[in-house]
């Protein structure tokens, strides 16, 4: 990672994130009262390693694997004319939503475009009964009428600062920082794998 | 993965990473395909034109199905109201469709080199459907993803493309994009289908015996006879034409028992292909071809006009 | 009325003159050629550092008129022959109606002498309307100073209608041009057949084509002793055809275009610019390198344009629907000079040959040259001026050359028809 110059401070280690993550699953059973018509859909590129890790827990917990979906919204993004990145990455819910409660899982809520992106995506796959919103970090700063039922930390941030998760699994350690955003650059997740 | 074009005119503009570029993204497309709700909203408010000055319903429908399926404004443009037949010239035209405020034209002619004018006069998007005996893109590309993903692989495979070459738009880009991608192509024809320079397209080898080309080729790829294409009557009859050329079931054993069958429709049954090799259900993927052109379409149209505007940072 | 031309630099290889010299000219000749020549009472014009030669001669141009005016008429056609340094041109009897009988001739001529600024030299058709069937009134078309014949725009089909042509103009003296295109053989070839009709994906114009109807026509050429004067030639073996013909002693000329010299069928790019599609098309650089090879070594007769102006609107179309042609009066001697001359490659003396002696040879024209009792037809030209070829400051109303945009050496600035000024100092003298 070439942004080290950039950070300026850590404000979850990987200590913290398990023991959120713990913690949210707790509140996805409770509120749900338990695992039966729960489904976990992350969203690419880091929400869906969180839902791997949240089913993980409610399996831990409650004995039950939970249907574990991931969603890539870049056919629905607001953005496509002005940020236009080519990668598309795949959906993959291999399994029915209608009548489920969807738990959409994502790592940073900001603005709340990226979750009206995903609500919309989920729609033309089909007819969930619910739809929760469970994030690691909630930074602010939204613009549309969206938040989340489940949050990790929430953690106050400027405009022009960026909050981004690392993932042991795809960037070698765990850690939420703040960044500066670089000249040219946008708020946005880390890319993938060091890329 | 940086992907700059703004048309899809000529192939030959297009390196390997763009070509895989386009045909990596035609996968993501097979989930919006297979969902209940085939579309998604990314061409929401995007008007695109297709502009077919000359007969087609198979290109012209993939590119609508396409068009929906992301949400874009289409309007079909030409057939036989179209204002060319009225005396107005292409020029006047494109410039008419321009002042509607359009973002995109797909373009059919059955002149060589109109997409290309049409670019420069309009300054908008355009991707070549079909320009006379030229060149045919999306169709190639098309093809290249059926290929790709039946054989797992494009680069070191022979393919053998049978039929009328001369007067064909098919292999003005296929045999280009082939060559691209790392392909061996050898050409079968009767010398009055070939064009003068085989080689400038990519052809390695030309030949007029398909039975000792067949044996050598990973892919068959036969052409339509299109009869509309041709002017006086290169071949005595098409029965001759069946015997010398045809792919028929005798010809079977002759190919590699991995060997697959493509061709890019429609097709004259006992003409070039018999109903045994059509309908081959390991080896014929004419099918997944006409699956392939939705698909590739879609990136097609997904690639040109993603980051059409210059943005500014939010 | 007297002219007095001093210290030009006069090339005329008629006369063996490559000097600086005076020239006096009174009533439209000749009178003096010498040093320090003086005059009591005339114009005096002092072009030192300027080459003077023979008037030169386009003897093929299209100049549209009667019938397409739209693309150019004769006033605006011998503009633009006159800021090409031309005193006269043969216009090529594809008009409408075709120039196949002595009204066409007459017309032509009356109208170049009401709004002319060059010498008009009318070439009949051969055939009724071009169509190759019925022989034209060449007899009367002669009469009316018709110079040659010619189907220019197609080719005559049948071998035996060619034989029944040759053999009837051959009484009057007069030559027959011959556009060779075998028309079974071309169909609707829009390219040279070859990489670039596969490339571009067009139909191919084989350059057999041509070459065909060349044979052919030499060996009528033998058979009926007709004056024979190939149009166009385009290809390498056309010419090797001709050069065999002329040393077997048969009475064949021939000529070529600047955009056969200097352009190949490899500058049609993908953006299919209409202004180079010409008949015949532009071929490989082989043949190109053949062509220049014939104009040196004197195989080549004559440099000509086939001037062929059309709309903006008629080029401004799909390549395969736009009309064959370019235009070449403005261009002609620029390209000579920059590829030919200022190359090495030909003499000053070989271009005065190319461009004025072989034309009115060939055309059984009154001899031009630099000595006393000649007409005064004279082309000045600066040898070193460089400028720039933009279509839109041409004379001629035709846009569609190939040449736009070429920086080019050589133009010529004053030229002399009949001891009178067309063209002073590059502006025509209205």
């Amino acid at each position: 990672m070439n942004e080290k110059n950039l950070v300026k401070s850590v404000c979850m280690d990987a200590n913290e994130i398990e023991r959120s993550l713990t913690r949210m699953a707790h509140q996805i059973l409770e509120a749900n009262k338990g695992a039966a018509r729960i489904a976990l859909v992350g969203i690419v590129t880091r929400g869906d390693l969180l839902a791997k890790a949240l089913a993980r827990k409610i399996e831990e917990i409650e004995g039950v694997s939970v249907p574990l979906g991931k969603l890539d919204i870049s056919f629905y993004r607001d953005d496509f004319m002005t940020h236009f990145a080519p990668e598309v990455h795949s959906t993959d819910i291999p399994f029915d939503i209608d009548g489920m409660t969807v738990v959409l899982v994502d790592d940073v809520l900001y603005t709340g475009r990226t979750i009206r992106a995903a609500l919309d995506a989920l729609m033309d796959i089909g007819r969930p009964s619910a739809v929760q919103l469970a994030v690691l970090v909630d930074r602010g700063h939204r613009e549309l009428p969206i938040r989340a039922d489940y949050v990790g930390k929430n953690v106050p941030s400027a405009s022009d600062e960026n909050v981004r998760l690392f993932l042991e699994e795809v960037d070698g350690t765990s850690a939420v920082e703040i960044l500066a955003i670089e000249p040219g650059s946008r708020a946005g997740s880390a890319p993938l794998g060091g890329e | 993965m940086a992907f700059n074009h703004k048309h899809l005119i000529d192939i030959t503009e297009y390196s390997a990473d763009d070509i895989m570029t386009v045909l990596e993204t035609a996968v993501r497309f097979k989930e919006v395909n297979e969902r209940r709700i085939k579309q998604v909203p990314t061409l929401k408010g995007f008007t695109i034109v297709n502009m077919f000055n000359e007969p087609s319903t198979r290109t012209r429908s993939s590119f609508e199905i396409a068009e929906k399926r992301l949400s874009a404004n289409s309007l079909n443009f030409g057939g036989s109201s179209t204002s060319t037949v009225k005396g107005e010239s292409l020029v006047d035209t494109v410039e008419t469709l321009c002042a509607y405020k359009i973002d995109m034209i797909i373009v059919r002619d059955k002149h060589a080199g109109v997409p290309r004018k049409i670019a420069d006069v309009s300054g908008v998007r355009v991707i070549d459907a079909g320009d006379g005996k030229h060149q045919h893109p999306t169709q190639a590309l098309l093809d290249l993803f059926s290929i790709w993903q039946t054989k797992g692989t494009l680069e070191g495979l022979h393919v053998g493309i049978v039929g009328d070459i001369g007067h064909s738009r098919v292999c003005g880009s296929l045999i280009p994009a082939l060559k691209i991608m790392g392909c061996e192509v050898t050409v079968i024809a009767p010398p009055t289908l070939l064009p003068a320079r085989p080689d400038v397209l990519g052809a390695d080898h030309v030949t007029s015996n398909i039975d000792e080309a067949l044996p050598e080729l990973d892919v068959v790829y036969m052409l339509r006879i299109q009869r509309e294409r041709l002017e006086g009557a290169p071949y005595p009859s098409l029965r001759e034409y069946n015997m010398l050329f045809g792919l028929t079931e005798k010809r079977d054993k002759l190919m590699r028992p991995d060997a697959i069958v493509c061709h890019p429709g429609p097709i004259n049954r006992g003409v070039e292909l018999d109903s045994y090799m059509a309908d081959h259900p390991e080896r014929s993927v004419i099918l997944d071809q006409v699956y392939a052109g939705i698909l590739t379409r879609m990136a097609a149209l997904y690639l040109l006009l993603g980051g059409s505007e210059d943005g500014i940072a939010a | 009325m007297a002219l007095l031309l001093k210290n030009a630099h006069v090339v005329d290889p008629q006369v063996g003159l490559n000097e600086t010299l005076d020239i006096l000219v009174r009533d439209g000749r000749v009178v003096e050629v010498g040093h320090d020549l003086d005059m009591p009472k005339g114009v005096e014009r002092d072009l030192a550092g300027k080459i003077l030669v023979p008037g030169l001669v386009d003897m093929h141009v299209h100049l549209r008129e009667p019938g397409f005016e739209q693309k150019e008429d004769i006033a605006s056609g011998t503009r633009a022959a006159a800021k090409g340094g031309f005193t006269a041109v043969c216009c090529m009897p594809n008009t409408s109606p075709v120039i196949d009988n002595a009204l066409g001739v007459e017309y032509v001529h009356a109208r170049a002498t009401a709004v002319g600024k060059c010498r008009v030299h009318v070439a009949g058709a051969c055939t009724q309307g071009l169509k190759g069937e019925t022989l034209s009134e060449m007899g009367d078309m002669v009469a009316h100073g018709a110079v040659a014949f010619t189907d220019d725009g197609r080719g005559v089909q049948g071998a035996g209608m060619m034989r029944r042509v040759m053999d009837y103009a051959s009484q009057f003296g007069r030559p027959v041009m011959s556009h060779c295109q075998d028309e079974d053989l071309v169909g609707e070839g829009q390219v040279n057949e070859g990489v670039a009709s596969t490339r571009l994906g067009m139909l191919g114009w084989p350059a057999e084509g041509e070459e065909l109807q060349i044979m052919r026509d030499i060996a009528l050429c033998r058979l009926t002793g007709c004056p024979l004067h190939i149009q166009h030639i385009s290809t390498a073996r056309g010419l090797e055809a001709v050069r065999a013909a002329k040393a077997e002693g048969l009475p064949v000329t021939c000529e070529v275009t600047p955009h056969h010299l200097f352009l190949t069928e490899d500058d049609i790019r993908d953006d299919y610019n209409t202004s180079l599609k010409v008949n015949p098309p532009l071929r490989t650089s082989a043949d190109a390198a053949a062509l220049v090879q014939g104009v040196v070594d004197g195989t080549i007769d004559a440099v000509v344009t086939d001037h062929a102006p059309h709309t903006a609107w008629e080029k401004d179309r799909e390549f395969e629907l736009s009309p064959f042609g370019m235009v070449g009066l403005e261009t002609s001697l620029g390209l000579m000079v920059t590829n030919l001359v200022k190359t090495g490659k030909i003499t000053w003396e070989r271009l005065v040959e190319l461009m004025a002696v072989s034309p009115r040879a060939i055309l059984r024209l009154e001899r031009v040259a630099v000595e006393a009792g000649s007409v005064a037809d004279f082309t000045v030209i600066d040898p070193d001026a460089a400028w720039t070829v933009d279509p839109a400051q041409f004379a001629s109303k035709g846009k569609n050359s190939g040449f736009a945009g070429a920086q080019l050496v050589g133009r010529a600035t004053d030229v002399y028809v009949g001891g009178y000024a067309t063209m002073e100092e590059g502006r025509i003298c209205e």
